[in-house]
């Protein structure tokens, strides 16, 4: 009976361990050790280990630049989110019900609709129908329409729209736990407004502000079909560099090796931050009911 | 603590900047002509008729409604076990089993896309429904987990103890007590990963072919030669779909509980 319960969880995991292993592990290495192949424009991928994909990458101004933009666009979007995507959730949580739930759900649904259908929405706004310029000259903002298609600017617009929901709700979800007592305690000691936002809630909220930007530039980084679209074909980042060099140029060795700087990028990224704001807000996670 | 004026104000902007691409598209698959014209003269459902008759994006469909309903069965069949060994077992690896198998969600489907091509190329099973399958199932298996095991985790198992003292044997206990209670999780688990793989575009378009497209592949290469209003109205449609599937999940979780954290844990 004890030995059945030490082997239990192993049996009940190994069927999704058996498939991971196959299936997730094995392409992976697969496609690393790709990246270390020669590649012929005449006779294709060629056997060997070589280090002449990393060396091309890193050796060709162009590729500098779509890795600089790549992370530049990341950058501008994690930014943009953090801050707007914090203050409407703080918005959101200071409503009352039934209107709280409403907006909740206007913000979050998008997240399960298809990039694709979004950023054609963008792409609508920003092209066909020109409605975005339109609407900023007729106000007043601009004085000449904005090239939005084919342009960072467009990307970073549409890349915002389809990623802010992360913000909203990892915040969301910090407010959550916050007592609303603290809040009370600060305004009858005679805290203006702006100052329990930004002395009392903005710190405290700050683990979710920072998780949820973490994600936002994850995704960023990496986002595929908002950049293809908006982008274009000139406009490229990693991940539609990647792609060109698989699907157009048939050049896999290279794309793999992109791949795998993209993916060593996000893992980092994403492990150094996740490290960091655990051990930095470890006393907020405690507190809180995680 | 009150929303002022100047906050309501932002806040009404932000709204509008979440619907508006979304309310365009489904502005502009009511065009009665045969070009994108604002503002439109009347409205038509002529590029709803249209759909009918384009057979690719109704064979996408199909296809993407199949692979969606195969692989997200796969994924939370999957899923279950796993989640009630990291609920219920303190085991060695315990973490690391977590970890390995949420870390698809960290792992971008560009590079999952490439290794499959690669991989699927090797084995011979590139541009099938089996290779689409396997691709998908990889990438909601964590969504369909996530959900699973919070359920397992917040149940309480002296439930199971009371059951097993009064001489239920272990799979009447499971099939009886286990099951329903975490039941909610399941289908929730189950239906987010179906949207997901309903969805997925990136690592699909690098292992369907042309005979084997799923519908956001189909979308996406289409809207890359040009952008019309049918293309429009099947965005519509699937906006409309999207919005009946969310009303579920919400009533089933809440919202706010399926996203928290999505992307990393």
């Amino acid at each position: 009976m004890l030995r059945a319960r030490r082997i239990a969880p192993y049996l009940l995991s190994a069927p999704a361990l058996t498939v991971y292993a196959l299936f997730l592990v094995v392409p992976l290495a697969s496609m690393a050790l790709i990246g270390f192949q020669h590649f012929d424009f005449y006779g294709g991928v060629k056997p060997g280990f070589t280090f002449e994909n990393y060396a091309q990458i890193f050796g060709d101004g162009y590729y500098w630049e779509i890795f600089g933009r790549t992370f530049w666009i990341a950058a501008l979007v994690t930014v943009i989110c953090g801050v707007i995507g914090t203050f409407e959730a703080i918005v959101l949580h200071r409503m009352a019900n039934p209107w709280k739930a409403v907006f909740l759900l206007i913000v979050l649904g998008p997240l399960l609709i298809s990039v694709v259908v979004r950023t054609l929405g963008w792409a609508l706004l920003f092209g066909s129908t020109g409605l975005v310029n339109k609407a900023l000259l007729g106000l007043g903002v601009l004085s000449e329409p904005i090239q939005f298609m084919y342009s960072v600017t467009g990307v970073v617009v549409a890349l915002t729209h389809v990623l802010v929901p992360f913000v909203v709700i990892s915040v969301w979800a910090s407010l959550q736990r916050i007592n609303p007592a603290i809040e009370r305690a600060a305004i009858s000691l005679g805290a203006g407004q702006a100052t329990v936002l930004r002395r009392v809630i903005v710190p405290l909220a700050m683990p979710g502000i920072l998780s949820g930007s973490v994600i936002v530039f994850a995704l960023a980084a990496s986002a595929f079909a908002t950049p293809a679209i908006i982008g274009g074909r000139r406009l490229k980042v990693i991940a539609t560099a990647a792609y060109d060099e698989f699907l157009n140029t048939l050049n896999w060795p290279l794309g793999a090796s992109l791949a795998v700087l993209l993916l060593a990028a996000n893992v980092v990224v994403l492990y150094a931050s996740n490290r960091l704001i655990e051990r930095r807000y470890r006393a907020v996670f405690a507190e809180g009911a995680v | 603590m009150k929303n002022g004026p100047l906050v309501l104000a932002f806040h009404a902007l932000f709204i509008a900047f979440i619907v508006a691409p979304l309310a365009i598209v489904c502005v502009v698959a009511f065009t009665p002509t045969g070009y994108i014209a604002l503002p439109t003269e009347g409205l038509s459902l002529r590029w709803f008729r249209a759909i009918l008759d384009n057979p690719r994006f109704i064979h996408a469909f199909w296809l993407s409604l199949g692979l969606g309903l195969v692989s997200s069965v796969i994924a939370t069949a999957l899923a279950i076990p796993a989640a009630l060994a990291i609920a219920r077992f303190r085991f060695p690896g315990r973490d690391a089993v977590s970890a390995f198998l949420l870390s698809p969600l960290m792992i971008p489907h560009i590079v999952l896309g490439v290794s499959f091509l690669r991989f699927f190329s090797i084995a011979g099973i590139n541009g099938t429904f089996a290779g689409l399958a396997i691709g998908h199932v990889i990438v909601i298996l964590p969504f369909a987990l996530r959900l699973v095991l919070a359920a397992a985790t917040g149940m309480d198992p002296a439930v199971e103890r009371a059951a097993v003292s009064l001489g239920a044997s272990r799979l009447t206990v499971f099939r009886r007590v286990t099951l329903p209670l975490i039941l909610p999780g399941i289908v929730s688990g189950w239906l987010l990963a179906f949207i997901t793989s309903f969805d997925e575009l990136t690592m699909s378009v690098f292992i369907s072919n042309p005979s084997t497209t799923p519908l956001p592949v189909r979308m996406f290469l289409y809207i890359q030669d040009n952008i019309d209003p049918l293309v429009a109205a099947v965005s519509a449609l699937l906006i409309a779909v999207t919005a009946v599937l969310m009303l579920v999940l919400d009533r089933l979780v809440g919202l706010e509980r399926l996203f928290v954290g999505k992307g990393s844990h």
